[in-house]
């Protein structure tokens, strides 16, 4: 019962913060009256999500399986390379300075130069801008998580003559597991930034990127706000379904026990 | 089997050898462990009790001489899994409950489910935490841990223990109660234990021989001979006992004073 209150208090405040941002928003520019259109209050913004319903959402869907594949193929391209790299010296030795030198690259700026590889018009490109910025800090992090476990720990699966393999499931695997969710989150917003940017430049024009830009050029602002507010929700879901997965995966974790008996 | 339960032979540890944090951890020990004996070492904080230890659990490898466990190599014996150990830290794993990481030693050997359990749940009964087998270690007091630690390594009867300072954390009232409970297991089921422990008056209780270890190198500076019969609360309360006690604190005493 407690539990559900310290719950309930932890998500209210952030409801009460976006309430209280949002009518504040709403009443500064009734009162200020700036003139133009280039910040729409939020009731223009809930008006055009409305208005343009079907070409919201469905930008909103296009966009959101861009970031969903996107995503998955890069986590598990990242979890791959991290266990690989983790188990085996010549695997290290190739992939991780090849994947910090990636790291140095600025992905986004790359975007026209994939939509040249993959077509102009193809969501490819951006799906693959997604999974190259997903890959590293999920990589990063896991090899980290991997290898960064007790001595001693290795020593007890070792004095029972455990192989690598088991060791790697046994004791590698779950020490990474918090590593692995705190690059997941950060991976998530990077994905909606990356998808919606990457389609700027190219790839599916019924998407929220070229939403975005089209609506701004023909300064219909209300609707560029709304694709965004579009691609803010798609960004809420993953990370409270990221949180969902975590509680899941790891219901020994005592990070989250901690701030329930805080509460 | 005539072997030896432990035999080492002039082994030495050089840590980061040629290196200029180079540690001389052991220097040509000499030890041999009789099958069924109970053993202990003990000596100044950093002398090479833990290195010894691990010297044959096959964990590190000698830098010199060799080490046997039950007639073969100590790897080898590590490989058949004929010992099992109790570290200085608990080791336990988040992860995994109490019962769970009591019964991960059996898991790795292929003891079927409800074996794992009921043993898990016998062992909880002897080291007193029955209740807390559903519970995760981070949940557990660092003596409770420690204890859980003792269960995980007692689980599958192994017949030789290595344990590193296994009641360190303990209170001195569990602490007495854990070591009747280590020689009533000890004698039952013929065990060999190997048994690290910074206090003089364990050494002399648990012990049929106590090692005096030297540090730096570390060395075996004596090995004072135990002979009190059968253990029980009256000889914790017994002259001979204390005498044993005063002969290792003096053994000890020179060893610190050189
Ligand atoms: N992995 C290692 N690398 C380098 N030096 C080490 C390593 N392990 C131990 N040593 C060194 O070897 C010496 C003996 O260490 P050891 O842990 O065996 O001591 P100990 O007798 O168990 O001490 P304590 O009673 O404090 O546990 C110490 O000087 C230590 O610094
Ligand atoms: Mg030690």
């Amino acid at each position: 019962m407690t539990q559900i209150l310290g719950r309930l208090r932890r998500s209210t405040a952030p409801v009460i913060a976006g309430v209280v941002i949002v009518v504040g928003w709403e009443l500064a520019l009734l009162i200020l009256n700036p003139g133009g259109f280039v910040l729409p209050p939020p009731s223009d913004i809930i008006g055009a999500v409305f208005e343009n319903w079907s070409e919201v959402f469905d930008a909103a869907r296009n966009t959101g399986f861009i970031i969903v594949t996107g995503l998955v193929v890069g986590v598990l391209v990242g979890v791959a390379a991290a266990l690989l790299v983790t188990r085996f010296r010549l695997a290290n030795e190739v992939i991780t300075p090849l994947a910090v030198s990636l790291n140095a690259v600025p992905i986004i700026a790359l975007a026209p130069i994939f939509n040249a590889w993959f077509g102009l018009l193809s969501p490819r490109s951006n799906q693959a801008i997604v999974v190259v910025l997903v890959f590293f800090p999920i990589f990063i992090n896991t090899a980290k998580g991997l290898t960064q476990v007790e001595p001693s720990q290795i020593e007890l699966m070792e004095s029972y003559a455990a192989g690598k393999w088991t060791i790697t499931r046994e004791v590698r695997i779950p020490n990474a597991m918090p590593f692995f969710f705190t690059a997941l989150k950060l991976s998530t917003s990077l994905a909606v930034i990356a998808a919606i940017v990457a389609e700027y430049f190219g790839g599916r024009q019924d998407a929220l990127g070229p939403l975005i830009t089209q609506s701004a050029g023909l300064t219909r602002y209300a609707d560029a706000w709304a694709a965004v507010l579009a691609g803010t929700v798609i960004g809420g879901m993953l990370y409270v379904l990221t949180g969902a997965l975590e509680r899941v995966a790891m219901p020994w974790h005592t990070s989250m026990r901690a701030d329930q008996q805080s509460n | 089997m005539s072997a030896h339960a432990v035999a080492v032979k002039a082994a030495s540890k050089v840590f980061n050898q040629g290196k200029s944090n180079e540690v001389h951890a052991l220097d040509e020990i000499d030890l041999t462990v009789e099958d069924g004996e109970f053993i202990t070492l003990i000596g100044p904080s950093g002398c090479g009790k833990s290195t010894l230890l691990r010297l044959i659990a096959a964990l590190t490898e000698p830098t010199g001489g060799e080490v046997e466990v039950k007639g073969k190599s100590a790897e080898q014996a590590r490989l058949d899994q004929d010992y099992g150990m109790a570290f200085q830290r608990a080791g336990l794993f988040d992860w995994r409950t109490v019962s769970k990481n009591i019964e991960l030693p059996l898991e790795l050997m292929g003891w079927s489910r409800g074996d794992r359990v009921r043993r898990a749940g016998e062992m909880l009964e002897l080291v007193k935490l029955p209740e807390f087998g559903g519970h995760h270690p981070s949940e557990l007091s660092g003596g409770m841990q420690q204890r859980v630690a003792i269960a995980r390594s007692l689980a599958f009867s192994p017949s030789l223990l290595l344990m590193d300072e296994p009641f360190g954390a303990l209170d001195e009232m569990t602490r007495e109660h854990m070591q009747d409970e280590l020689l009533r297991i000890w004698s039952e089921t013929h065990t060999t234990v190997v048994f690290v422990t910074h206090s003089i008056p364990e050494a002399a209780y648990l012990s049929s021989r106590v090692v005096v270890m030297s540090p730096r190198p570390g060395r075996i500076a004596t090995i004072v001979d135990v002979d009190l019969g059968d253990r029980s609360d009256d000889t914790r309360e017994d002259p001979a006992f204390f005498e044993k006690v005063t002969e290792v604190r003096e053994a000890l005493r020179a060893v610190e004073s050189a």
